[in-house]
């Protein structure tokens, strides 16, 4: 029988019913401390200290606090003390503050070359999807879940049904992968993917770089889905080979031989399917409250008339009240007081290179404050080699240090309240970036865009008449 | 966790859909280390809107559809069942968020809308797991629930007990994964970290 490759994953992981085994489980700062204690409370040790990783990305500061205890804030500094301490006691490696390895979870993974086809993946983050883009079966979970990795390496897990999104056409200039997953969010709603595990396919996903796959597949949370996976290519081993964690000589051979296996078979079912028109697609921004109140740059914020029935015109209503908008203003009139560049959606290196093409040689607006905090260390090595730190300083960003940052505002770098923010993360809810304030979520290219004039324009227009390189932005 | 069977008292309604748990307990009070006291973080923002009015103190919440979207913390349950919720009534419920609270024998339970919104009305209601019913206002609406799951929460049976019981199955598994060749990276094959960490205890 044709299989889909969410099933053969799956099914080579099936310990028994409802019962999968997870062949790597990342650890962080914020939803693993109550999973510790419980192991300690009931005597239970870590089963495969070796298939875990911990890395300390939620709550750190991105000012350059060189260690743990040295973090200002006195609860951050506990769960970061508490993380090391825990991974001591138990024998899980953890990349924390002060190591040349830590970053966010779902950046470090990949970077390491931890994160490989065919595997189930588990974190107690809801982006862990993000793995999916190597063609791995990765999920979020929550803490008590958390814990039973820790004991047992398998998640009681029921199997969720499957759905495919087929992105249809060739990406039009200037349209990327941020604004492929917000065009289908917003297509779907932020509901359509609920109990799905989701595979994404078509020409554009397969042209996308492994950067662009991994955007898509970390914002499937925000569809609903419990997971996004792409079927692994040339793409994806090109971009496992010669990481540290990855396979090498024969063995090397012989994962690439049983990952070319992991594709969907032709004539294999999906429990839904949907296909999402990208020729038609422009550069996207968010307006409102949740990912898929969305529009096109060139388009307008809409008016509590253009709900479909009365809950969404509440909704619409509340979501314009917060965000301090009108219905009608055009999207390029907005403007803008933040811009964040990171986060694990696009906070790696090349989305770090595709808005410094766009910001070269410019000056950030006079009323913005724009930051660029690398997804991990890693990347912040490789972006000072590239010398984009300079890019991004002379043009008057302020570089920071890795972690998350505030794309989830648990560290000090938030939001005051009635502020506007322009995000390439991944999250509009109210308060996500600090209490009252305003999310836009955009991609890096047009977030970079909107640090430079101020309030949001279309990167197609921009790239053509403005910037000096031809080259059109990597996705 | 405690076994969870009858759950029975006033209804605390909230009737909006995609309340996500940025909304249950904003990021920035996740920083406790321990399970508890997460309660009087409940809403902390949601609730300073000039519309709220959404009571604390009773077992049963009444909510729309795609309650406890967004991030997967399970802090929005512990801050639930920390303010004294052991039920939630919504029109749905957004996986993850199911998941984590039936973890900690919070009861989550789906019903049709306009359902919903009779219990609601009633101000009262009666949630029997058993029999998989919720009585209010003179009305019974039964419910679905997974049976393993019912089974776990009636019990109040932890799910780490259960699956450590098939640890044989899980050498076998691993056995077998080792044995087909293709080998898992681990994560112990990395370079140690040269960095000092803080010494334990
Ligand atoms: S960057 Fe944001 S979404 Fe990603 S793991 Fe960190 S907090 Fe979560």
């Amino acid at each position: 029988m044709p299989k889909t490759l969410f099933d053969k994953i799956w099914e080579s992981h099936e310990v028994a019913d409802n019962l999968i085994y997870i062949d790597l489980h990342m650890v962080h700062e914020v939803t693993s401390p109550q999973a510790f204690d419980g192991l300690r409370l009931a005597g239970r040790p870590v089963r495969r200290p070796d298939k875990t990783l911990a890395t300390a990305d939620h709550n750190v500061p991105t000012d350059g606090t060189p260690v743990a205890s040295r973090i200002k804030d006195a609860l951050s500094r506990t769960q970061v003390e508490t993380l090391e301490r825990n991974c001591a006691e138990f024998g899980v490696p953890v990349f924390s503050l002060g190591s040349d390895r830590q970053g966010i979870v779902h950046v470090v993974g990949p970077e390491q070359g931890l994160t490989q086809p065919g595997m189930t993946i588990v974190c107690g983050d809801s982006h862990t999807a993000t793995h999916g883009a190597f063609g791995s079966l990765a999920f979020g979970i929550g803490t008590s879940e958390v814990e039973h990795v820790l004991a047992t390496q398998c998640l009681v897990q029921k199997k969720p049904k499957s759905m495919r999104i087929n992105f249809v056409g060739d990406l039009p200039f200037g349209v990327t992968a941020k604004d492929m997953i917000l065009g289908a969010i917003g297509q779907m709603g932020v509901d359509g993917a609920v109990g799905h595990a989701v595979e994404f396919a078509g020409p554009a996903i397969e042209a996308l770089s492994m950067e662009g796959r991994m955007t898509i597949c970390n914002m499937t949370i925000e569809g609903g889905g419990r997971a996004g996976m792409i079927a692994p290519d040339q793409t994806t081993f090109d971009y496992v080979q010669g990481k540290p964690a990855a396979p090498t000589g024969e063995a090397w051979d012989a994962a690439v031989a049983a990952w070319s296996e992991l594709y969907t078979d032709e004539g294999a079912t999906f429990d839904r399917e949907i296909d999402v028109d990208v020729t038609t697609l422009s550069p996207r921004v968010t307006w409102g409250t949740t990912p898929d109140m969305v529009v096109g740059v060139d388009g307008a914020v809409p008016t509590v008339d253009a709900a479909e029935d009365e809950a969404q015109r509440g909704q619409f209503q509340r979501a314009l009240e917060y965000m301090g908008l009108e219905g009608g203003e055009r999207i390029e009139d907005i403007k803008i007081d933040r811009v964040f560049l990171g986060s694990c959606t696009n906070g790696r290196l090349a989305d770090l290179q595709a808005a410094a093409d766009v910001i070269q040689g410019r000056k950030v607006a006079d009323d913005v404050y724009a930051m660029v905090v690398p997804g991990s260390v890693q990347v912040k090595i490789e972006a000072e080699k590239l010398g984009l730190d300079k890019v991004f300083t002379q043009a008057g960003f302020d570089w920071r240090g890795a972690g998350c940052s505030m794309c989830l505002g648990m560290n000090p770098d938030v939001l005051q309240p009635g502020e506007r923010c322009a995000s390439t993360s991944n999250r509009n809810f109210q308060g996500r970036q600090g209490k009252g304030g305003r999310t836009h979520l955009v991609s890096p290219q047009m977030a970079a865009a909107a640090a430079i004039a101020g309030h949001f324009v279309d990167i197609r227009e921009w790239s053509a008449a403005d910037v000096p390189s031809p080259e059109p932005a990597a996705v | 966790m405690d076994p969870v069977n009858i759950v029975e008292g006033r209804v605390s309604d909230l009737p909006r859909d995609d309340v996500d748990t940025d909304q249950i307990i904003p990021a920035r009070f996740m920083k406790r280390v321990e399970r508890t006291g997460f309660g009087e973080y409940l809403f902390h923002d949601a609730k300073q809107a000039p519309d709220w009015n959404v009571e604390i103190g009773n077992p049963i919440l009444t909510a729309g559809a795609n309650f406890g979207s967004g991030s997967s913390r399970e802090h929005a349950p512990w801050a639930l069942e920390d303010a004294g919720f052991r039920c939630i009534i919504a029109t749905s419920l957004a996986d993850i968020f199911y998941s984590n609270s039936t973890k900690i024998g919070l009861l989550p339970v789906e019903l049709p809308e306009d359902q919903v919104r009779k219990i609601a009305a009633a101000g009262e209601a009666k949630v029997d797991l058993e029999a998989q019913t919720v009585t209010a206002g003179g009305d019974v609406f039964p419910f679905e629930i997974n049976p393993d799951t019912k089974y776990r929460l009636l019990n109040g049976l932890d799910d780490i007990g259960l699956t450590l019981r098939q640890v044989e199955m899980v050498a076998q598994f691993e056995e077998r994964q080792d044995a087909a060749g293709v080998r898992k990276p681990s994560s112990l094959d990395l370079p140690p970290e040269p960095i000092a960490t803080t010494p334990v205890g």
